[in-house]
């Protein structure tokens, strides 16, 4: 973060005045009453809370008596006691693994056509942002009644394709594909994000490209597809790391069921900390899928060294 | 706003058979993206015109594509039992009042790291931005439980207070706005004799326009949306928002219509969809800017 820094403070502050309260130690001081907001914030709302948090997942707590430490317990607790810890886990990476790729994948998609020299452009960008920003209690409520086994218009448009209705959110198979399906109505933010990136591709790689006789599709591949890698790259952290801590939708359209097949990990956690107060075991909890979120970020980013193009070169 | 399309315009016409292609594949694009707006905007027609549906022709299968006869009926039943003006203005207030925080704040914040030099400065610098991979979900207890001993459990400032203190997401979009203003400016202020305050205020604030909406836009939509928060705090009916009262709509004891449901969902969401359609401009910029989905 090294920056060259133009001193915007004037020289008020008159010689002679009070001798310790040197330019510099003006400067220095105003800086820290500024920043004095973020920094009290910083302090009480993260650092503070971190190590709590750290401390009391090694502890049993349950708010009405103080914490008791015991350990590893609260850890060997969820990797081997709680079954529905493994079962939140597997419907979490189900609902990552599978609605991360699509999600990324079908944003891009849309972005592309988007990005086209077309009338109507302005219509359909905001048509396709709309869903995502509807509230998601609203979103859930709505695609309840769309869900509806009996009355519900998903399966009304399946059946025009000859597949008979299905319980969505009434069964443990198709109660996560559900919560996906629903997801992807909400991915114009992705798509707006890459949208951006296609505009900031310089028009001057496309000439070059036209006069080496480059078709559409040469183009496309070779040109905007390298050159929008990092905003992939980008958009798929965001997915990855908002998609593990999943909760409202579940919460308010299943309560995570049926069968907690829309158990979630968050939804877990939540019930541990605020239904059961186990307050110790919610925080190891937090920490486990903090580093499980770190791990896959990490890998990531590991592995976009083999795809992602930096025109800057690195 | 140039497209690889129009990047090569000029060449493009001048063959016909080339346009001839182009012509089938804009139409073919029409074709899918309006099938898709078609599919995407549905819902949203959906819940409003369920909302409007007499509750006996819910039931009608095929269902009625445009409601007829169109009633308000749920909306008033929905506000004859349910203290909807309430919980918008418990909604605003919440929205209203930390909106108004984060923007103050992380101007402050956010003029501090980019005028001033001290000690100490670019390692705060990285650990405010260190600060944004840190996921909520790890000192969401440690939140309650300071919360709980600050005996604000079922008040608003657990929702509110927190935005005084800068996000660090926005303090970072600020400074490189700030950057992007010439220094002269501020110099300038200073001779005719500003204060700091006053040249925030009066002189880099009113530079930023564009950045402030993004980030207002940004913070009134989260609080307007947000679930998780109220549903931890708050548990008195009364302080409800209406996220936390159109989820508890749905699990009315005697069972809400599913009507009443949509009706609900629609007060719910218009006030944002106006507000998108007023400043659409910086919504769709303020997604590019800072990359935050809705």
């Amino acid at each position: 973060m090294a920056e060259t820094m133009q001193a915007g403070t004037g020289g008020r502050v008159l010689s002679g005045r009070r001798r310790w309260l040197t330019l510099t130690r003006r400067e220095a001081l105003l800086f820290y009453l500024f920043v004095s907001p973020w920094l009290v914030g910083f302090l009480v709302f993260t650092a503070g809370p971190i190590l709590a948090s750290l401390f009391l997942s090694f502890t049993e707590y349950t708010i009405v008596a103080p914490p008791e430490w015991i350990g590893l317990e609260n850890f060997g607790e969820a990797f081997s006691g709680d079954d529905l810890f493994w079962k939140s886990l597997w419907n979490t990476a189900y609902y990552v693994g599978v609605g991360v790729p699509l999600r990324v994948i079908f944003a891009f998609l849309l972005a592309a056509l988007l990005n086209q020299d077309i009338r109507g452009r302005l219509f359909y960008r905001v048509a396709y942002y709309m869903p995502s920003i509807i509230p998601g209690v609203a979103s859930s409520v709505l695609w309840l009644i769309l869900l509806n086994p009996r009355l519900g218009l998903i399966n009304l448009l399946i059946g025009l394709l000859g597949i008979p209705s299905i319980n969505w959110l009434g069964s443990p198979d198709w109660s996560k594909p559900a919560m996906i399906l629903m997801s992807l109505w909400g991915v114009g933010g992705s798509m707006v994000i890459y949208l951006a990136g296609f505009q900031s591709i310089p028009d001057v790689y496309y000439e070059a490209a036209d006069i080496d006789g480059a078709g559409m599709w040469r183009k496309f591949w070779n040109v905007t597809i390298p050159l929008m890698t990092p905003t992939i790259l980008f958009n798929l952290i965001m997915q990855i790391i908002n998609s593990f801590q999943v909760f409202a939708s579940a919460f308010i359209m299943t309560g995570g069921g049926p069968l907690n097949s829309t158990l979630f990990y968050m939804l877990h956690l939540y019930r541990n900390a605020f239904d059961f107060f186990k307050m110790g075991y919610a925080c190891a909890l937090a920490w486990v899928l903090f580093i499980i979120i770190l791990f896959f970020t990490l890998l990531t980013l590991k592995w976009s060294e083999a795809w992602v193009f930096y025109s800057g070169g690195r | 706003m140039a497209s690889p399309i129009a990047a090569n315009r000029g060449g493009i016409l001048r063959n016909r058979g080339i346009r001839a292609t182009r012509l089938l594949r804009h139409s073919l694009t029409h074709l899918l993206l309006g099938a898709g707006a078609i599919l995407v905007l549905f819902p949203l027609y959906w819940m409003i015109s369920t909302s409007v549906k007499s509750m006996t022709h819910y039931y009608d299968w095929p269902p009625q594509w445009i409601p007829n006869p169109v009633t308000l009926d749920s909306y008033f039943s929905l506000m004859s039992y349910y203290p909807w003006m309430l919980f918008l203005r418990n909604t605003l207030l919440i929205t209203a009042v930390s909106t108004i925080g984060t923007v103050i704040s992380c101007a402050v914040v956010a003029y501090g790291f980019t005028y001033f030099r001290a000690p100490g400065r670019d390692f705060l610098f990285l650990l405010l931005l260190s600060t944004m991979m840190l996921p909520g979900v790890v000192t969401l207890v440690p939140h309650f439980i300071l919360f709980r001993i600050l005996k604000w459990i079922n008040t608003y400032y657990p929702l509110t207070v927190p935005s005084f203190f800068g996000s660090a997401f926005y303090i970072f979009l600020l400074r490189q706005f700030f950057r992007t203003l010439p220094p002269e400016l501020n110099d300038a202020a200073t001779i005719d004799g500003c204060s700091e305050f006053s040249t925030l205020w009066r002189i880099v604030l009113p530079l930023c326009g564009p950045a402030l909406a993004a980030i207002a836009i940004f913070q009134f939509q989260g609080h307007w949306n947000e679930f998780m928060g109220p549903l931890i705090y708050l548990n008195s009916f009364k302080k409800y928002t209406l996220a936390l009262g159109l989820y508890s709509l749905r699990g009315e004891p005697q069972g809400s219509l599913p009507t009443e449901l949509m009706a609900g969902g629609t007060l719910m969401t218009l006030p944002i969809i106006l507000a998108f359609s007023l400043f659409q401009r910086y919504f769709i910029q303020g997604v590019a800017l800072t990359g935050i989905k809705g």
